[in-house]
């Protein structure tokens, strides 16, 4: 079909010869190609030397039999990868990463459009309760789950000596798996619901004015009015706000390395709750173990993208 | 034809910027032509006046010291850097902890018996030296301090269960592990509330270097499985906790700390430099309620103390060894335990009167620089580590006991403990 073009179409390029450009228009017509180039160039240049090479070489490495200070590392191809589908501790640790990742994302997403709800009620101080819930996020992370690891201490925890005022039997936070899941993720609740209830709450106040009133017109009550205006018209920062927390739920790692009391990286005595990413980190730095380490990179990456990608349609087919 | 000028320069920035980050470390001269030794340490070496000392008496010499606050980023740099290739200091130090991933790269050390200076014979205890020789007979490194063993207990709880109190008649109690374990039960029998000992990884460890073979045979095969007395240990270890002799902590975890204050167990294997740990966590309020004993079960015990080794990478390496050698004469070390508390490893400053004559105010006032002497000369032998020992110890072994405290089966745990040190050493 191409060949039968009319010639018309070709606007004469191809057949007449031109002829050169003066030595000043051609130098112009550089310019006019090049410069854009290399106004992004910076980006890209830093995006390619700290964002693209490291992932391109991870996945080189990860072909590789490759301990830290090998001299010539042995090619073993998908090997590393065969040995992480046969390995139980990573398949825990991809559990634990899931149930953390439920125990913290789902109840934390909830209970911030519940925040931002109320915060966009006509309240007294208004800018103090907001500043007040984004203070656990400013908070240092590594104090904060250095307190949290007391709070949840087995033997001499704040948390089952009231547990134990109710008249419930101590927890072992360290030893249980569910438990020590729950310790984990409260932290995390902790620092994250405040942050994304202040992005749902910009959203909301995006909200233009005048549906609520049509609404209140037509007769909707306020919960009416939440579930049939709020909730749809939140619904790209809601895919936002999960897709975020899902991509640093499934890379959770530093409250679970500081929860280990002696501060290992097994996460637990019988790995209850290691991570992917701390799975990967006792690989690397202290089986030394970098071809191994950088399958689970590879691995973790892929979840994590399969994960976002199914979370970003779910939401977009739930929030209509 | 401004514009684009400026985004050349921009480019030239960026790439300037990625180019620095590439850049190498110095040859090893500093610009006055004097030689530059770099050393790297952690914790507390007590080496900073020694630095001053040695440069006034070698004026061609320029110390720099890297400090850094704990061994654990130091060794994660000591191995990255060996991995690397570059970038280590002209004399590094290595704690005993780490020192089988270091004899595991024993290639890419100086052999200090080829390229240091004569060094007098029986400078150290022997296996202090031991433990850093290679199979070949290579000396990778010149030793500093060490943490020979004692046993800490509560004077107070003793006498509360009935049990001798006074340093010289606990020492029956802690002749071996048998009566130890024995003396534990009657202990918790009497005193309910309080356990025996702190946690099951610390008694086991003490207990499992002291065996003639560990984790690995000097050939580098693997024997967790095939070696009896690792068993047998494991047992009499996991049935003092089933009888509840331990309190059950983490060493090292903000609940340890909190048992020390609360006085939860009666007895800690103590190296010398855990009597400032017991100091700072017991606390005032428990203060003349503990005290020490020259006595360990089955004899003696070591756990921590460093070596200086130097790396192949160091450019003036023979400099580097000249240094470490004078660094590590007993004259020297006993001034840096005067400045620090770091215990010698030389057999001439384990006789020195400022050692001899140190005292604990906490531990009543006992002689504890002559104490740890004598502990120190108990040690027999060291145990022969193999490539992942520490590994073994650190990631497997000791979370399979706190495992076993916290109600796991012990033939469970331990078929786990195995089948992780396999993985380790794969």
């Amino acid at each position: 079909m191409t060949a039968t073009l009319p010639e018309v179409e070709d606007r004469g390029r191809a057949n007449t010869a031109r002829p050169r450009p003066p030595r000043r228009h051609r130098l112009s017509n550089l310019d006019a190609k090049v410069s854009p180039y290399l106004f992004v160039a910076p980006f890209f240049v830093l995006f390619g030397a700290i964002g693209l090479f490291p992932l391109l070489y991870t996945a080189y490495v990860s072909l590789f039999d490759w301990e830290v200070g090998d001299d010539e590392p042995a090619f073993i191809g998908l090997e590393n990868f065969r040995t992480l589908v046969a390995d139980d501790q990573f398949w825990n640790a991809l559990f634990n990463t899931f149930s953390i990742f439920l125990l913290s994302s789902a109840p934390q997403v909830v209970v911030a459009v519940v925040i931002a709800a109320l915060l966009n009620a006509n309240l007294r101080a208004r800018t103090g309760w907001r500043m007040g819930v984004l203070l656990p996020y400013v908070a240092s992370l590594v104090a904060l789950t250095i307190i949290f690891g007391n709070l949840f201490g087995p033997q001499y925890g704040l948390v089952n000596d009231v547990l134990g005022l109710v008249g419930i039997e101590p927890i072992d936070w360290q030893a249980s798996t569910f438990g020590s899941h729950v310790a984990i993720a409260s932290m995390v609740n902790w620092r994250w619901t405040g942050y994304n209830a202040l992005i749902i709450l910009a959203a909301m106040q995006a909200i233009p004015r005048d549906v609520y009133e049509a609404a209140v017109v037509d007769g909707a009550s306020a919960l009416r009015q939440f579930f049939s205006i709020t909730l749809p018209m939140l619904k790209p920062t809601l895919i936002f706000v999960i897709v975020t927390s899902t991509i640093g739920g499934l890379q959770i790692f530093t409250e679970p390395k500081l929860f280990e009391p002696a501060g290992g990286s097994g996460g637990g005595t019988e790995h209850q709750y290691q991570t992917v990413v701390l799975y990967l980190y006792q690989s690397a730095f202290q089986g030394l173990d970098l071809g191994y380490a950088s399958a689970i990179a590879w691995v973790l990456f892929l979840i994590v993208i399969a994960v976002a990608g199914l979370n970003f349609l779910i939401t977009r087919r739930a929030v209509r | 034809m401004r514009h684009r000028r400026v985004s050349v320069l921009i480019c030239a920035a960026v790439s300037a910027v990625v180019m620095t980050a590439c850049g190498s470390g110095g040859s090893g001269q500093s610009a006055d032509g004097k030689t530059e030794l770099t050393i790297a340490t952690f914790n507390e070496f007590g080496y900073e006046e020694l630095f001053k000392e040695y440069e006034a008496a070698h004026p061609d010499i320029k110390i720099t010291q890297r400090k850094t606050g704990q061994g654990q980023p130091h060794h994660q740099n000591l191995f990255t850097k060996l991995g690397a290739g570059s970038g280590l200091a002209d004399i590094e130090g290595v704690e005993e902890g780490y020192l089988s991933q270091v004899m595991a790269k024993s290639g890419q050390f100086n052999d200090l018996n080829e390229i240091g200076p004569k060094i007098e014979d029986g400078r150290w205890l022997d296996w202090k030296t031991q433990a850093i020789t290679t199979k070949d007979g290579k000396l990778i490194g010149y030793g500093t301090d060490i943490g020979p063993l004692a046993m800490c207990y509560r004077k107070d709880l003793f006498e509360q269960a009935g049990l001798p109190s006074d340093p010289e008649g606990v020492k029956t109690l802690f002749a071996t592990w048998d009566s130890y374990f024995a003396a534990g039960d009657q202990f918790i029998a009497k005193v309910p509330g309080v356990a025996w000992f702190d946690s099951a990884a610390q008694v086991y460890n003490a207990m499992h270097n002291q065996l003639e073979t560990g984790y690995y045979d000097t050939s580098d095969k693997l024997v967790v499985d095939t070696n009896p007395d690792i068993k047998k240990n494991w047992d009499t270890v996991a049935a003092a906790v089933s009888k509840g002799q331990s309190a059950r902590l983490v060493a090292f975890s903000p609940e340890w700390n909190t048992g020390f204050k609360l006085g939860k167990f009666a007895t800690k294997t103590c190296p010398s430099w855990m009597l400032g740990v017991v100091e700072s966590q017991a606390g005032a309020e428990n203060a003349g309620k503990w005290a020490v004993t020259d006595a360990f079960p089955n004899g003696g015990g070591n756990w921590g103390g460093s070596y200086l080794t130097v790396p192949k990478q160091s450019k003036n390496a023979q400099k580097a060894a000249e240094l470490a050698a004078w660094l590590t004469q007993p004259e020297q070390q006993i001034k840096a335990f005067k400045a620090k508390g770091t215990f010698p490893s030389q057999v001439k400053a384990l006789d020195a009167p400022e050692l001899l004559e140190q005292t604990n105010a906490y531990f009543g006032d006992v002689k504890a620089g002559e104490l740890f002497a004598t502990q120190a000369k108990k040690i027999k032998a060291a145990q022969y580590k193999g490539p992942a020992d520490g590994q073994i110890q650190e990631t497997v072994f000791s979370p399979a006991l706190q495992s076993i405290e916290q109600g796991k089966n012990a033939e469970e745990a331990w078929t786990a403990a195995v089948d992780g040190a396999k993985k380790a050493a794969k």
